[in-house]
């Protein structure tokens, strides 16, 4: 006779299974990685990590949902601030700290997505570029609490004793920080395959149409934008403990427009896509600032070259790839696989640039 | 008597000093197909707008079932049943066409289910991607599923976007234009299409293509500048002095004579 008990496994749907291996795997392989290189590229790989998290939840808003924002930079201040002051005169742990973080960011985007679903196009852009400019501010004006332009520290992390006691710090919140950009990556990926996913979709692309096929378009918008912000929030709490400070100047108008920039560049609407922004974002600045270091140049022109070559790769990549790195990569797998297919193939290289099944 | 499906009753809507509909009325039963044509600007797309909750009627009423209609957004139409098709298709772009179709079903998401894909997401999902499929197989385009819409002949959107509307199973269908583009081979299919969703539901059709209108409505209702000039069954209205003259204009002779009939 068979005794009915409760199965675990008949919990992990094949989404859910599927998304959980991926992320097992590249979890292994990072933690792999992590431990090969040296303490600075564990920072680099940390920060990395971070802006995953960010721009991941930027993309579903921008690209998925199709409402840009300018203001995602904020919206890490939020988390920010939310963990250094958590952590003033207290030591909490860090699991508690990371989803109050969260909570505060995704309450700020809640109050800020209502206010959002009323505004298309340029003035979204402008609303979210003026809480990109504003907020920040806050923290210098009521510098008692927020500890005004020199910021607030926060202490880092240490790693755990089993690990050793000569185990770096950068190695340690590197991985952390993989760990939830991990755990951002199968709840998001799991939500853009989800009816949730594709009313988010559907609002982008006809909002007539998605109001007449039931879906309330102005609450689809504000949860697109509520996750978005608790992805920030993640993102921000995360680099207080990464970069030991939270100070204003670290949550400028250059962040956010960062953040879109690495989505526009790494491709629009996919979670791959904001991998590849999130890398660019961290390593052509290293790369470049790199050489222009080595090229002994007057400080004048050396500080800012960084900066410009910057622009010129943002300005080639857009030339080059349009869709962005992930869309170019998407188009030569196309082609290569026409290729293979032999000539017989009426495809011909036509590739389905917003293809989801990679999204 | 029964309840009429949709009962509008003497609706005003103005733009500004335009005039788009002018105490308008009509009734469309039960499982009735109730054509509206008239010229350009004659109003047709502005009534499906007040029908929808798009525009704001200055004047009148709109009942559905017996219940007043007037003040119900546009995204809540789908849970009462009434679907709409848009002239300008509306397809999702993004999605394949399966997905465009799945997002016509009525369900409720549940957002955290989604987030975890929890077992009843993915069986809520698999639910409606079966009604999808079989929707699409009995509009004769299952095998678009996985493609996108931008990809296929414009007889086909048009085809997805009623699949879309049927995803809904609504009761009261509202069509704009569905003939528009269509080849005479398509139109045909569609009367077709058309005269079997009779037996499950009305259909409201906004239409150019008067012979169609004629071939497959009950009854039709005959605007002009915003005004019903005739209603009746197709037979009354193809006798219509005022219809005619809205659509072929004044004759000159007695146009020149001052004063009409």
């Amino acid at each position: 006779m068979r005794v009915s008990v409760f199965k675990w496994r008949s919990l992990l749907t094949p989404t859910l299974s599927r998304h959980l291996g991926l992320a097992l795997a590249a979890f292994i392989v990072l933690l792999v990685l992590s431990s090969q290189i040296g303490a600075y590229d564990d920072y680099n790989l940390a920060a990395i990590a971070i802006f995953v998290i960010a721009t991941t939840g930027l993309n579903l808003l921008t690209g998925v949902n199709g409402q840009l924002s300018l203001g995602h930079g904020a919206l890490m201040a939020v988390g920010a601030y939310s963990t250094s002051l958590l952590l003033r005169g207290h030591d909490l742990p860090l699991i508690l700290v990371l989803p109050a973080s969260l909570t505060a960011a995704a309450l700020v985007g809640a109050v800020f997505g209502v206010a959002a679903a009323r505004l298309r196009g340029p003035y979204l852009a402008g609303a979210t570029l003026a809480l990109a400019v504003g907020l920040p501010q806050i923290a210098t004006r009521y510098s008692h609490v927020f500890g005004g332009e020199e910021g607030l520290t926060v202490a880092p992390q240490v790693a755990p004793a089993w690990l050793g006691a000569d185990f770096p710090p950068e190695r340690w919140i590197a991985w952390i920080a993989i760990a939830a950009a991990l755990i951002t990556m199968v709840l998001l990926g799991n939500l853009l395959q989800s009816s949730v996913g594709r009313r988010f979709k559907a609002v982008r692309d006809h909002e007539a149409a998605a109001a007449l096929a039931g879906i309330n378009v102005a609450r689809t918008q504000v949860v697109a934008f509520v996750v978005s912000a608790a992805c920030a929030g993640l993102a921000g709490s995360l680099f207080a403990y990464w970069s030991g400070l939270t100070a204003p100047s670290g949550f400028g108008v250059a962040l956010s427009l960062q953040l879109v920039s690495a989505i526009v560049i790494g491709g629009l609407g996919s979670l791959s896509g904001a991998v590849w922004g999130s890398i660019v974002l961290v390593f052509v600045p290293a790369l470049t600032g790199g050489m222009a270091s080595s090229l002994n140049l007057p400080s004048a022109v050396g500080n800012n070259l960084p900066l410009l070559i910057y622009g010129a790769v943002l300005v080639v990549a857009m030339l080059l790839v349009p869709y962005g790195i992930d869309g170019g990569l998407r188009r030569l797998f196309a082609l290569a696989r026409a290729r293979w297919a032999g000539a017989a193939s009426n495809h011909k290289g036509v590739v389905d640039w917003d293809d989801p099944a990679g999204g | 008597m029964e309840q009429p499906t949709l009962d509008v009753a003497n609706l005003t809507v103005r733009f500004g000093g335009v005039l788009a509909l002018d105490h308008v009325s009509l009734r469309v039963d039960a499982n009735e197909i109730h054509g509206i044509i008239g010229p350009n600007g004659a109003g047709k797309t502005t009534l499906f707008n007040a029908v929808c909750g798009f525009v704001r009627p200055q004047t009148g009423t709109i009942r559905y079932r017996g219940e007043p209609l007037l003040g119900t957004a546009p995204h809540q139409l789908a849970k009462v049943g009434i679907a709409r098709t848009l002239q300008g298709l509306g397809l999702w772009p993004g999605l394949t066409v399966l997905e465009n179709v799945m997002a016509g079903a009525r369900l409720r998401p549940h957002f955290v289910a989604s987030l975890l894909a929890m077992p009843r997401a993915d069986r809520q999902e698999r639910q409606v991607r079966d009604q999808a499929v079989q929707v699409l197989d009995e509009l004769g385009i299952a095998s678009v599923a996985d493609t996108r819409p931008a990809a296929l002949p414009y007889g086909v959107q048009k085809r997805v976007i009623i699949a879309r509307a049927l995803m809904a199973a609504p009761e009261l269908l509202l069509l704009d234009e569905p003939a528009s583009g269509l080849s005479v081979g398509e139109i045909e299919r569609l009367a077709e299409l058309v005269g079997r969703l009779r037996r499950r539901m009305s259909v409201v059709v906004v239409e150019h293509h008067v012979d169609l209108v004629m071939a497959i409505s009950q009854r039709i209702t005959v605007l002009n500048f915003g005004q019903v000039i005739a209603s009746g069954t197709p037979d009354d209205i193809k006798g219509n002095r005022a219809v005619s003259l809205a659509y072929l204009g004044e004759d000159v002779k007695t146009a020149e004579g001052g004063l009409g009939a």
